[in-house]
């Protein structure tokens, strides 16, 4: 039986198989993700980001045990960066959820996030469209909320949780750094340390401050993933926020939004892989900046020269 | 005395006279002129084991304005840097003890009786894995490893095995067993009692350091704060109740073993002892009143000058912080006794002869940093048990080096040193960074929260050996004088038997004691768990009383306190 | 070529993770993604976590004796799930006559004390070449 077929039968052998090759982007994965595309579209995506160490993963391992329990098929990604240096990466995430291993309803894929800003985007949501095809009702993902492309996962899920410690401190720093706006749940985990009563008002007084474009309140959930507690309020709020979204927007609004962003996301890619095939391979390019550098030129119209470049080579 | 005393102060800058500096600037000058420089030779860095840089030459300089009475002093004195007894091995030699274990509580108790017969004062017990971990013999885990580093022990019953016809009122016993440490102790009590000797004449030390497993060796059961909870109980109930008990050895050993350098097991070792002392302050406890039967376990690794360093600062800095920062009154308080090991993690596969020589400096370094008790590894501990000949050279090696080298006739001969000296003081110096950070983490929890400990020693473990791989840092027989011996691994004995019977006691055990009995102590102590202001201690002693096992016991507590996963650190 | 992802476990009771984390650290300074699963995984976890995770290799480390039982229980489980390819090696106190055979049971090489981080480096990319090509 080939790949594909052990994968329509539910084979999990299958499915992991399948997501490195999309994840490696080798020969024929288009068409691969063009076959099961079919089967995609009906899985929840819920993103959960937040700062090192706030207990992510310990959340996406509770929420696994809670969902499984109900019997919900649950495909899990966790995302580490790789090594700017090496191209190498320690996936840790794991660990805390080791014990869902053995669970049949429960599929758990680290990712690495390989330095490819448009690309880990792109590959997370390949991912998860496979993971979507392969019959899960939920994807969660667990990023850290540190850089632009976390920022960019997270973005694409249909709710986002951002998860907060007692420690994490000023919120409105936090708000600063962009965290804050991407989130549709706020989580406040570790909730049985010190502070955590007063960060839920310094949240509440900041997210007073937050721009609104409908009328859904943010939810600050108290949860504590190692003793298992708050962890049913957290679900209820993402069913609500789901809820939410469904009598908010009609469904054909929500599907063309999903498939525009999709379809975004998938020229975003190309572009910046051609785009960056031209600039390796154009010889150009070194002479082009040597050349800013004597000063003959500069930036901006070498940049109009290369862009010219590209739209030859995309339409080629 | 005044005058004794600046006389003293002044120190070492006193060796010069006005006329000597003139000449001592000529001849460092010339010296100075002349030297190489280099810090490396062939690609071998002037390192210690631990990083620290070496200069080519220790001078007055180095030790300029030392104060000689408030930082060195006299043996038996504070700050100890000395040694913590006026006359230290001139009185008497340190202990040696060799720690072993074997199979099951008949065969162990078989050869203590030999050890005993033989003159041995103490016994040390080790346990095997699954004892060490929580689990009883018959558990899924426990297959394959039951009785095999060490003496399974599920109850009562195998503790009465152990020590039968050893009388506890005399014998000391040393017990290295951490995360159901309570619980072992609980049942040697009840031993005790049983044989008619009341806990407050038990001797003996129990290791009971968990910081340590959640920062290196990682034999844990519960998360950290249930854990310390169940330390301070036995620190408070030995308090009370056992007198002549030690009941924590404060251990860098595994730290160091696990890949840290020798100024992170120096700091970080110390760290923990202050987290314990703190813990039991918290409760309510005297300092005065547990601090003197605290008792540390260093490694003693490669790096001689190093290792007699760290040893001298450890007391120094334990001194200071007993007396000053907890304001320990009692001067045994203030001293901080210790154990040796050398480093098992130095001792190579390749070549292993070459090991008793290692082991040999490392045994002299334990010497002249002043130790108390000294296990000596023996030569072929990489690969497996240790033999009879190799365990034999081991304790002839620390013997030799009591008996025969001549280091023992004088107290701390290395005081003085220019180098020495110098590298007690930056030993420190470092100790305290670290300490700073810790303290900016928020103490040794949440620094074993963040994985900091974990991720520091996993960074200095790679950094060594990375070192050996380029040739900056020499291990012969490993990336120098490399021969094609072929690394010859004994074939381990598989003896199922010990498993076997173990699991047929415990079922016996099952059916022959009174279940209701254990079913009530069990829930009286379920009941105390969940009740912060209980020690567990007396509950644990009824439970053991009652025959139920360690498994059942930690069980019990395991619903309540949770268990603990460490946090992934890269 | 696919980028190499080792998992890398420690079965059984033994809790000395020194060796496997210089390993993890090495593995991923020669450029590969390594998943580590954490302490006191048993056999069936191991492997249900290298299939989901799609890794080429799987590397345990024991050090406790226990070698003879837990390298065949993972490569029994392997074959029984059909995931026979992914490359099952490691590191411990092995002796010569046991690798002997485990290898016959289709376990690769075991790492004894003193082997290099490098050569295991060399190992795994040498072995990732020959590694078996899927048709999908
Ligand atoms: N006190 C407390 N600790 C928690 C709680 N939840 C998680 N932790 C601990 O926080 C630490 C980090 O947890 P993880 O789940 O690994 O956090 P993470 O956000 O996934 O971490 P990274 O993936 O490394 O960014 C672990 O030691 C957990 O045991 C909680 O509710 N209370
Ligand atoms: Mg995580």
């Amino acid at each position: 039986m080939g790949l594909l077929e052990r994968f329509e039968n539910g084979d999990q052998v299958a499915l992991a198989r399948i997501i490195s090759r999309v994840e490696n982007r080798r020969t024929g994965y288009q068409d691969i993700l063009a076959r099961l595309y079919a089967h995609a579209g009906r899985a929840q995506r819920i993103g959960l980001t937040g700062p090192p160490g706030a207990g992510k993963s310990s959340l996406v391992f509770r929420l696994g045990e809670l969902l499984s329990a109900s019997g919900k098929k649950v495909g899990i990604i966790a995302v580490d960066p790789t090594s700017p240096f090496t191209g190498g990466a320690l996936l840790g995430d794991r660990i805390r959820m080791q014990d869902l291993s053995l669970d049949p309803n429960i599929f758990i894929r680290s990712m690495a996030t390989r330095g490819s800003t448009g690309g880990l985007a792109e590959a997370t949501r390949d991912t998860t469209m496979v993971m979507d095809a392969f019959g899960f009702d939920l994807v969660l993902i667990e990023t850290v909320g540190v850089g632009q492309v976390e920022l960019d996962i997270a973005r694409a899920c249909d709710s986002v949780v951002v998860v907060f410690v007692p420690e994490s401190g000023d919120a409105v720093q936090a708000m600063k750094a962009g965290l804050m706006e991407i989130a549709d749940i706020y989580c406040l985990n570790k909730a049985d340390r010190d502070g955590a009563e007063r960060l839920v008002l310094e949240l509440q007084s900041v997210l007073g401050l937050r721009q609104r474009t409908n009328n859904w309140e943010y939810p600050i959930i108290q949860t504590q993933a190692i003793n298992n507690i708050g962890i049913d309020d957290l679900w209820q709020a993402i069913k609500n926020h789901r809820e939410f979204c469904q009598s908010d927007t009609s469904p054909e609004d929500r599907q063309k939004e999903r498939i525009a962003n999709d379809l975004l996301t998938i020229v975003r890619g190309k572009v910046d892989r051609r785009l960056r095939s031209v600039l390796r391979d154009s010889e150009t390019f070194e002479k082009v900046v040597a050349d800013i550098l004597a000063g003959s030129t500069n930036p901006y119209s070498a940049a109009e020269r290369l862009v010219a470049e590209l739209s030859t080579a995309l339409t080629s | 005395m005044a005058d004794l005393m600046d006389s003293a102060k002044k120190g070492i800058e006193q060796v010069l006279s006005k006329s000597d500096r003139k000449k001592y600037e000529e001849a460092r000058a010339k010296f100075e002129e002349q030297r190489n420089g280099a810090d490396e030779l062939d690609g071998r860095k002037f390192i210690t084991v631990s990083g620290l840089p070496i200069k080519d030459l220790y001078t007055p300089d180095d030790v300029a304005g030392k104060d000689f009475v408030e930082e060195v002093g006299f043996p038996g004195q504070y700050p100890y840097t000395r040694g913590v007894h006026t006359d230290m091995y001139r009185k008497r030699l340190w202990t040696q003890r060799l720690f072993s274990g074997m199979g099951n509580a008949r065969q162990t108790n078989k050869r203590y009786h030999f050890l005993l017969s033989q003159g041995q004062m103490g016994l040390s017990v080790a346990f095997d894995l699954p004892t060490l971990m929580g689990y009883d013999s018959d558990h899924a885990f426990a297959k394959g490893e039951v009785g095999k580093c060490g003496v399974a022990v599920d109850s009562l019953k195998d503790m009465e095995i152990v020590f039968d016809g050893i009388d506890l009122g005399k014998i000391s016993t040393s017990m290295t067993i951490n995360a159901p440490a309570a619980i072992i102790l609980a049942m040697y009590i009840a031993v005790g009692e049983k044989k008619g000797v009341p806990s407050e004449q038990l001797t003996g030390t129990l290791q009971n350091d968990i910081l340590k497993e959640f920062i290196a060796q990682k034999e844990w059961v519960f998360p950290p704060l249930p854990h310390m909870r169940l330390i301070v109980d036995t620190i408070e109930y030995g308090t009370y109740h056992m007198p002549r008990w030690n009941t924590i050895s404060i251990s860098g050993y595994h730290i160091r073993e696990a890949g840290a350098t020798a100024v992170q097991e120096l700091a970080y070792t110390l760290a923990n002892g202050f987290a314990y002392i703190e813990a039991a302050m918290a409760r309510g406890l005297d300092v005065d009143q547990f601090a003197p039967r605290l008792s540390l376990f260093f490694n003693s690794h490669l790096d001689f000058f190093e290792e007699i360093a760290k040893y001298r600062a450890a007391r120094r800095i334990w001194a200071r912080r007993l007396k000053e920062k907890y304001k320990a009154k009692n001067p045994r308080s203030w001293l901080m006794r210790f154990h040796t090991q050398t480093a098992g993690v130095s001792l190579t596969a390749q070549q292993p002869e070459n090991n008793i020589v290692r082991v040999g400096w490392q045994a002299m370094a334990a010497a002249l940093g002043g130790t108390q008790s000294l296990h000596t590894n023996s030569m072929d501990e990489t690969l497996a048990l240790p033999s009879e000949k190799a365990a034999l050279i081991a304790l002839r090696t620390q013997q030799l080096v009591a008996l025969e080298s001549g280091v023992t006739n004088t107290i701390d001969p290395l005081a003085g040193s220019y180098f020495v000296e110098s590298l007690t003081d930056q030993m420190e110096e470092e100790t305290e960074k670290i300490f700073n950070e810790i303290e900016q983490l928020g103490g040794v929890l949440a620094g074993i929260d963040k994985g900091y400990f974990q991720r520091e020693i996993a960074k200095s473990a790679y950094a060594y050996q990375k070192q050996v791989e380029k040739g900056e840092r020499i291990v012969v027989g490993v990336n120098k004088y490399v021969m094609d011996d072929k690394v010859d691994i004994p074939l381990l004995e598989i003896d199922d038997s010990v498993e076997t019977e173990q699991c047929e006691a415990l079922r016996q055990l099952r059916q022959a004691r009174d279940n209701a009995k254990v079913d009530s102590t069990l829930a009286e102590l379920k009941a105390a768990c969940k009740d912060e202001s209980k020690n567990l201690m007396p509950y644990l002693v009824e439970c053991s009383k009652a025959y139920v096992t360690l498994g059942e016991m930690v069980d019990v507590m395991r619903e309540v306190f949770g268990e603990y996963q460490e946090p992934p650190m890269f | 070529m696919d980028k190499i992802r080792v998992l890398l476990a420690k079965p059984g009771l033994d809790g000395h993770d020194r060796g496997i984390k210089v390993i993890a650290a090495a593995l991923r300074d020669a450029g590969m993604e390594v998943i580590y699963t954490g302490l006191r995984q048993t056999p069936d976890k191991i492997v249900s976590a290298a299939i989901q995770e799609d890794a080429q290799f799987i590397g345990m480390s024991i050090l406790s004796g226990a070698h003879m039982t837990l390298f065949p229980a993972v490569a029994k489980l392997l074959k029984e799930k059909g995931a026979e390819n992914i490359h099952l090696f490691g590191g411990g106190i092995v002796p010569d006559q046991d690798a002997a055979k485990l290898e016959e049971i289709g376990v690769g090489r075991i790492f004894t004390p003193g082997a290099t981080t490098e050569e295991i480096v060399t190992y795994i990319r040498d072995t990732a070449r020959d590694l078996p090509e899927e048709t999908l």
